[in-house]
């Protein structure tokens, strides 16, 4: 079914006991994209990420995978779709390319003739006879995109999957999830980790206690912040400060280090513009202040108390 | 070839890459040696069991003594330190959810382990058997055989009764395999699963020496592992072994019915 969207989510529910891990998740991931899923730890990514890949049940909402439920079309639901919950797991005591041979057997022998070439993509070529539980935590994870590529997926679910990784196993991953959204892989990755998430994903949604707060652009999100607070820098500061004190429009006027920074609507800017100029200053720099990511990110995930399981 | 097939056919891959699958199998085939060895040292013996008086006459009777001596709780043992892992292992190495997630269904999978957990009973029997055979041939020659009647058998005869008895026995060891299976499904914990199996196997003992009609303690599980006393009766006594192949069928159609419930519908989350 080439039409249906890879991901859609709606009004997902899953309680535990009294605990609403999932409340009421929307989500929409469209072909193409690479969809971060950011939320701070027990927000309700892996309880979502799960009732994708059908290993548990929903209480209320519908999701689907390319048209098809995973809760009750397993496992033709997931044909196309490969991923992983949490950290990639695998038999200790079998190496790293019979682990693949038998998951490429469990896809019906699909990927068996790729298992060479995936072993040299995710570098673990060298070591693919050797027993996994003598592993890194990152060879483990690199195993796991390569057990999930097997499958030759049109979508990837990956949770957390830098996790555990020293700094140059997370550029390489990055770059991997990267390569493989430019290979035409819609990636649905979830992650706390707010740089991952700006460098590669072009689409986010924002969970917390296991409700969206946002679902969008990354350009959007920053938009939608409004701060309407503009950064100034002027021949003479200590003159700006005055001038703008004493104008109606400018609030909440800060000096601080080498800069002014002031609130104001944005039709208001080209007037204080012009008061400045009269006041016979020369304005070096007027840009509005943007929100970074993080304190945009915080200023939605925090503050609530945590509820929800993982 | 089928799902299930393939699941089997990696599930015994996957025995044979781990050191408990020869604990089991180690034992039975070491334990007839251990006997003629210990038989070797001393005089008499347990003649008293049943065929225990053809020891030192044929080695025949080796393998089935032992298997009288392993019917109470080493066999069980040997059983539910597998089966009691199948599944449980694959939620402590959180591995399940790996395995759930490609082409295969769930009942395949669990079929898959269920037929490797049979099979480790059936190489086990077959590993005690052989040593039995080998090592009682060694110490007292392949000879005729006195059956429970007092009438002799060829050594031949004696041999395939041998092979069908020890596939008697193996049905109600399957039972026990298919309950430790079930626990080992139910609480996702080997150990739990392992002593589970026990208790059922002693219990059922327990129950059967308090019971003292014979109606009901024919229908325990205990009383399935001398069915193939009637092979070496004159004539062979069917009653015993139909009724092995029928209640154990049903102490292995119960519990992997309900194993089956619980691992299709099981939330595959950590605990």
């Amino acid at each position: 079914m080439p039409d249906e969207r890879p991901v859609e989510v709606r009004g997902l529910v899953k309680r535990y006991g009294a605990v609403t891990a999932v409340d009421g998740v929307d989500l929409t991931v469209d072909a193409g994209d690479v969809y971060g899923f950011l939320g701070p730890n027990g927000a309700g990514k892996t309880t979502t990420l799960r009732i994708l890949l059908g290993l548990i049940r929903s209480d209320e909402g519908e999701a689907r995978l390319f048209g098809r439920d995973p809760q009750h079309e397993l496992p033709t639901a997931l044909d196309g779709v490969a991923g992983f919950v949490e950290t990639p797991y695998f038999y200790p005591y079998l190496s790293g390319r019979k682990n693949l041979e038998l998951l490429a057997a469990f896809d019906r022998d699909g990927g068996r003739k790729r298992i060479d070439q995936l072993l040299r993509l995710v570098d673990l070529e060298r070591r693919a006879d050797d027993r996994v539980n003598g592993y890194s935590q990152g060879m483990r994870q690199r195993l796991g995109v390569a057990a999930s590529l097997l499958r030759d997926p049109r979508l990837l679910l990956l949770d957390e999957p830098t996790n555990g990784l020293d700094p140059g196993g997370m550029r390489d991953m990055r770059h991997l999830v990267v390569r493989l959204s430019s290979e035409g892989i819609t990636v649905l990755l979830s992650s706390h980790l707010l740089a991952e998430v700006e460098e590669i994903c072009n689409r986010v949604a924002i969970i917390r206690t296991g409700r969206i707060v946002y679902e969008g652009t990354l350009a959007d999100l920053r938009a939608s912040a409004g701060s309407n607070r503009y950064r100034l820098r002027t021949t003479d500061d200590a003159r700006a400060r005055q001038i703008l004190l004493t104008h109606p429009e400018a609030r909440d006027v800060i000096l601080g280090g080498d800069e002014l920074t002031f609130s104001c609507a944005e039709a208001e800017v080209g007037g204080i513009s012009r008061a400045l100029v009269e006041g016979g200053l020369g304005i070096t720099a007027l840009v509005p202040e943007e929100l970074s990511l993080e304190s945009l990110f915080f200023e939605l995930t925090e503050d609530e108390p945590q509820e929800a399981a993982a | 070839m089928s799902g299930a097939l393939v699941a089997y056919r990696w599930e015994v891959r996957k025995l044979l890459s781990q050191k408990r699958t020869y604990i089991g199998i180690g034992a039975a085939a070491v334990l007839p040696v251990v006997f003629v060895t210990v038989m070797a040292l001393q005089k008499g013996g347990p003649y008293d069991a049943p065929l225990g008086h053809n020891l030192r006459r044929t080695g025949l009777a080796l393998a089935l003594v032992v298997l009288t001596f392993v019917s109470r709780f080493g066999a069980q043992l040997a059983v539910a330190l597998v089966a009691g892992d199948i599944v449980a292992n694959e939620h402590a190495g959180k591995t399940l959810k790996m395995i759930l997630t490609r082409s295969l269904r769930r009942g395949q999978i669990l079929a898959g382990k269920t037929l490797a957990s049979f099979t480790y009973v059936l190489v086990t029997l077959l590993a005690l058997g052989l040593a039995g055979l080998v090592a009682g041939s060694i110490a007292w020659g392949f000879n005729p055989l006195t059956n429970l009647s007092g009438v002799q058998v060829s050594a031949f005869r004696t041999l395939w009764l041998s092979a069908a008895a020890l596939g008697v026995f193996a049905l109600p060891l399957i039972a026990v395999a298919a309950f430790a299976l079930l626990l080992s499904t139910w609480t996702r914990n080997s150990a739990a699963a392992i002593v589970g199996t026990l208790v059922y196997a002693v219990g059922q003992e327990a129950i059967g020496g308090l019971v003292h009609q014979d109606w009901a303690r024919h229908y325990l599980l205990s009383d399935q592992f001398d069915g193939w006393h009637g092979l070496f009766m004159s004539p062979v006594a069917w009653t015993p072994i139909i009724r092995a192949i029928w209640v154990s069928a049903l102490f292995v159609a119960v519990p992997l019915a309900l194993a089956w419930a619980i691992f299709r519908r099981r939330d595959v989350a950590d605990d």
